[in-house]
């Protein structure tokens, strides 16, 4: 009679460790299915309509063609964002000729203040061929969301407020597929061979 | 064990007395490579970067900073979260220890200029004013570059 009560209790024993193993095994162990983290979208999977800083129509089939470079920010940002930029015209600067070949976006966060003429003072500053991109906020979100670009304002002293918001730049071939990203204050040495592999590549794709 | 206590109380009283003895001076404090970009008018918020060198033998801490040409000025830290998003916080009470330097530049901490009474222009200056919970006041000339300049001019 014991005996056999001691066999259930192992039995229990052993079939809870079992359990146990397997929960621990998907969940945290070896055989756990990590969530990818999303990669920004092909521009062709792309919808929305933004206005550029002369005010023409501009969407994600303006990019097709040519490769390309965009990032996400907010011209009332002391530091991210013109930092960003002038990285970027550096880059440029690198490039030298070839940066002709290469469409640079900026695209507003922050459409509230950052207008098309706020956008064209702006961007008017750094290298002439970075466009900026503005329009509602509902087409600005659905950019971003293509992008997986996630912003959020947040209230400053004084009744002002700031942006809080992915600050990658990400490159696009020449089709219009995400290429890979340069992290906010990459080195230029890492960041122009990015780009000229990015641009070698398109030449080749279009000989 | 009763030596370890000994060697232990006197490093107490060592730094106890130091502590009483010495003082933190702001005089031993130096700023190098002090620099901003111009504004686009008053509306958006400005940003100074420098070195803080702390070339004397006590830890100082700087409290704050006041700005000429700004209402608020505050130091704040940009910092990038592991999903990339970058977001800015103020820094508050930085302890600068003895011959260490707080470095001050674009990607990290910076000082933020709000409410300028001013547009900063390329080729001026703007005075800024270190406070410290120590010492006097630091004043330091801070030259504006261009807009999109990339660091100090050596």
């Amino acid at each position: 009679m014991r005996k056999r009560f001691l066999g259930y209790g192992v039995a229990v024993l052993g079939a809870v460790t079992v359990t146990l193993f397997v929960g621990w095994w998907r969940v945290d162990g070896p055989g756990a299915t990590r969530p990818e983290p999303l990669l920004p979208s092909a521009l062709t999977a792309m919808e929305f309509g933004l206005i550029d800083h002369d005010g023409d129509a501009v969407g994600p089939d303006a990019l097709i063609g040519r490769p390309s470079m965009v990032f996400f920010g907010f011209t009332y940002c002391p530091d991210i964002c013109p930092t960003t930029l002038s990285d970027i015209s550096g880059w440029l600067d690198a490039l030298g000729e070839d940066a002709k070949d290469l469409d640079t976006i900026f695209i507003t966060v922050d459409p509230e203040r950052d207008t098309v003429e706020a956008m064209a003072e702006y961007v008017g500053h750094f290298d002439p061929s970075i466009r900026g991109w503005t329009g509602s906020l509902d087409e600005i979100m659905r950019a971003a969301e293509g992008f997986r670009v996630k912003f959020v304002k947040v209230a400053t002293e004084g009744g002002d407020y700031t942006m809080n918001h992915t600050a990658s730049v990400f490159l696009y071939d020449a089709s219009g597929s995400f290429a890979g990203t340069i992290d906010y204050h990459e080195p230029e040495e890492f960041a122009v061979p990015k780009l000229r592999r990015l641009m070698a590549n398109a030449a080749a794709e279009a000989a | 064990m009763k030596i370890r206590h000994t060697i232990a109380f006197c490093g107490l009283m060592v730094s106890v007395m130091s502590g009483v003895t010495a003082h933190a001076d702001s005089s031993e404090v130096a700023v190098k490579n002090a620099w901003s970009r111009a504004s686009i008018g008053t509306a958006r918020p400005g940003v100074a970067y420098m070195k803080i060198v702390n070339g004397g033998d006590e830890p100082v801490i700087l409290t704050g900073v006041r700005s000429g040409i700004a209402t608020m000025s505050h130091v704040h830290m940009t910092s990038t979260n592991a999903e990339g998003v970058s977001s800015m916080a103020p820094a508050h009470d930085i302890k600068i220890q003895p011959g260490k330097a707080f470095v001050l530049e674009p990607g990290g901490f910076h000082v933020m200029l709000m409410g300028l009474n001013t547009a900063m222009r390329e080729g001026e200056s703007h005075e800024l004013t270190l406070l410290f919970s120590d010492g006097d006041p630091v004043m330091v000339e801070v030259p504006i570059l261009g807009i999109a300049a990339r660091g100090p001019k050596d």
